[in-house]
């Protein structure tokens, strides 16, 4: 007992932070659903769950109670311990990811050497989650389903993989602090440096979350979703929250790696600095709005409803804000490094998972054998050449001396045309394989 | 502090477990299981003695191992499943296109 | 240990490959208590992640209704134990005779170790590279037989 509390106290830093994550994800999720359908209705010109809730905010909460009320279906001829495992296991493999990274400058559960290749490796063993549900599940389609995903998964892992490993040259370190550390020092974010590995991992990470346009597994045309067919109720929840919570990760390792983290864009310049603002003014906009459309709600409970998030968001927006304007020094101007630092970084994830729906909601969907060519033979090999031209860059800039914004530039353009190369080279190939179809 | 011992016996369980397992299970599969036991043992033990001595040559080593290990078991699959496709068994007992 | 044993006594080889994935987090664990994080890292990544999802990929494409219902053990089971037993013990008894006997001394203290990424990383591009190098050819060899294993048609 003695040594539990010593153990509370010591880590109660992280112990918070992990009860706080473990508790808010499956909501953050459950919005992110709902942001989805919103963004979804929005590019189809239509307006999305309106019903529930004031313009449809307290839709997630509806179908949490829907998910868990609802009859949990067990195939007969299931394993049934493998059964009951497999969300267990995808769900556990999401939330363990999220431990290594840091939210903002204090909000971080575990600061490993090797935070980064934690979250990959980690990310490894959420693969097993959805081929023992498939397998468990009994059933041809399942099982074919599974096998496609875990196929998809770990050719893409090996793109997602170099892609970080071309990042990480210019950090020079694993752990996710101190790459943001190294990303401040550089004045730059990653993402202009390595614009490929960039746009190498945001394919990837598609790929990784089994997102559309590579959503085959998944697709309720093609395998009547895949590995989750024979799931019901919560566990189909389990799954489609690990889903969801490996989108948070993918997201944040992208914010963590290439979008600068916690910084403020155009962190070290002060002639920026009317940027730290812009938490507050954005917030002040979205509680105005929440104010403006109160009124106009058909039902009086919506107004309050809607009031009343108003009033939550310009309660946010004045703790951002205080800081600010509060004498230097105090204690309520030192909340400022955390605080921003946290709201920057949530606003990266969320223009990445907003970018991931948008590229949902405008392409077609890949053809499985369309998709394992993207992966291996496009993104793996412009990959490696994208670890050699990052590589070769930093050899110019420190052994030759010359400057940042000549041989980054110059490395990118030779591993852009490495692509363009790959691409040809692609697209003749599948011009071969169609002809071949035609005469068969 | 755990002494370095203790660590050098759990190798050896681990190492025997796979020892019986090769030896005794008829599945091949199983079998090529067992193997992955042993050299998982056989890397404890070089990690533990790597951790003694404070160099990182038992670390290195460890590596070349589990890339060997993933090396062979690739193989060792490939080859069962072309088996498989031959002769529809996965016994050991039963691959004896090689007996006179 | 416990998950080792039930690996190689299971009848149904789903449940074999599952404790095999345990045994292996199991030992990447180890690796963590002696301070060899990447190595726990890559034990991870690399073998519970990638060889162990071979083997489920394997196993279940291959047909298992007919292996549930055989004889699992060897008609020499008996032997093979007695045998794997008696080298078991002579081992055992080899390390605890010399036990007192080696040189052991203590464990450096964990606080002087670098990060074991760069440690490892040195050695290994420093004196092992070699090696290195032949492994990587190694893997390449492996992929292409393995690759020429699996085609339907060579």
């Amino acid at each position: 007992m003695h040594l539990l509390l010593h153990f509370v106290i010591s880590y109660w830093v992280p112990l918070v932070c992990a009860v706080v994550i473990v508790a808010v994800l499956p909501l953050v999720a459950g919005y992110i659903v709902l942001m989805e359908r919103k963004v979804m209705a929005d590019m189809q010109a239509r307006l999305g769950p309106m019903r529930v809730g004031p313009h449809g905010l307290l839709q997630p909460i509806a179908d949490a109670v829907k998910l868990l009320l609802k009859e949990d279906i067990i195939p007969d001829e299931a394993d049934k311990a493998i059964f009951w495992v497999a969300p267990l296991v995808s769900v556990t493999a999401g939330m363990l990811a999220m431990s290594p990274l840091a939210i903002g400058p204090w909000f971080q559960i575990a600061d490993l050497n090797i935070g980064l290749l934690f979250i990959v490796g980690i990310s490894a063993l959420g693969i097993f989650g959805i081929v023992l549900g498939g397998w468990s599940s009994n059933s041809h389609y399942s099982l074919l389903g599974a096998l496609r995903s875990a196929a998809q998964l770990v050719s893409y892992e090996t793109a997602a993989g170099m892609a970080i490993v071309g990042a990480l040259l210019l950090a020079g370190t694993l752990s996710t602090r101190e790459i943001i550390g190294a990303q401040n020092d550089y004045g730059v974010w990653f993402v202009f440096a390595a614009p490929v590995g960039f746009f190498i991992y945001v394919v990837a990470s598609i790929a990784e979350t089994n997102r559309a346009p590579f959503d085959l597994p998944e697709a309720e045309s093609e395998l009547v979703a895949g590995y989750m067919t024979e799931y019901s109720g919560f566990r189909w929840a389990l799954y489609f929250l690990a889903e969801y919570t490996n989108m948070v990760v993918v997201a944040s390792i992208a914010t963590t790696l290439f979008l600068g983290g916690w910084l403020r864009p155009f962190a070290g310049t002060r002639a920026f600095d009317f940027l730290n603002y812009l938490p507050s003014a954005l917030l002040l906009g979205v509680a105005g709005y929440c104010f403006y459309r109160a009124p106009k709600q058909p039902v009086k409970i919506q107004q309050m409803v809607l009031a009343a998030v108003g009033a939550l968001i310009l309660l946010v927006a004045i703790i951002l804000g205080a800081p600010l304007v509060a004498p230097a020094g105090s204690m309520i101007a030192n909340l400022k490094a955390g605080l921003h630092g946290a709201f920057w970084f949530l606003l990266k994830v969320g223009l990445y998972i907003y970018l991931f729906m948008w590229l949902r909601f405008t392409f077609p969907r890949y053809r499985f054998d369309q998709l394992m060519r993207l992966g291996w033979q496009f993104l793996i090999p412009l990959s490696i050449v994208n670890v050699m031209g990052i590589g070769l860059a930093l050899v110019l800039h420190r052994q030759f001396g010359w400057s940042h914004w000549t041989a980054f530039p110059l490395t990118t353009i030779l591993t852009l045309g490495v692509a363009g190369l790959l691409g040809a080279a692609g697209e003749k190939q599948e011009k071969a394989h169609a002809v071949v179809g035609e005469e068969v | 502090m755990i002494p370095t011992s203790h660590y050098l016996f759990l190798s050896l369980g681990l190492f025997t477990v796979g020892v019986i397992g090769v030896v005794t299970r008829r599945n091949v599969i199983i079998i090529l299981m067992s193997i992955e036991l042993m050299l998982n043992a056989v890397n404890i033990n070089l990690v533990a003695f790597s951790r003694l001595v404070g160099s990182a040559e038992g670390h290195a080593f460890a590596i070349f191992i589990i890339t060997d290990a993933a090396a062979e078991a690739a193989v060792g699959l490939g080859i069962i499943i072309a088996f498989f496709r031959n002769r529809e068994t996965l016994l050991g007992d039963e691959m004896d296109l090689l007996k006179w | 240990m416990i998950s080792a044993v039930l690996v190689v006594t299971r009848r149904n080889i789903v449940q074999s490959a599952i404790f095999l994935i345990t045994a292996l987090l199991a030992t990447a664990g180890i690796f963590l208590q002696l301070h060899a994080e990447f190595l726990f890292i890559v034990q991870v990544i690399l073998y519970a992640g990638g060889i162990m999802v071979l083997f489920v990929f394997v196993i279940m494409l291959i047909n298992l209704d007919v292996s549930l219902h055989q004889v699992q053990f060897n008609r020499q089971w008996w032997l093979g134990l007695v045998l794997a037993l008696a080298l078991g013990a002579q081992l055992t008894v080899a390390i605890a005779v010399g036990r007192s006997g080696l040189p052991l001394g203590e464990p450096v203290p964990a606080t002087m170790l670098e990060p074991s990424t760069e440690l490892v990383g040195k050695v290994l591009f420093g004196e092992y590279m070699l090696p290195f190098e032949i492994a990587s050819i190694l893997l390449l060899v492996a992929m292409i037989g393995a690759v020429v294993m699996a085609k339907k048609k060579v």
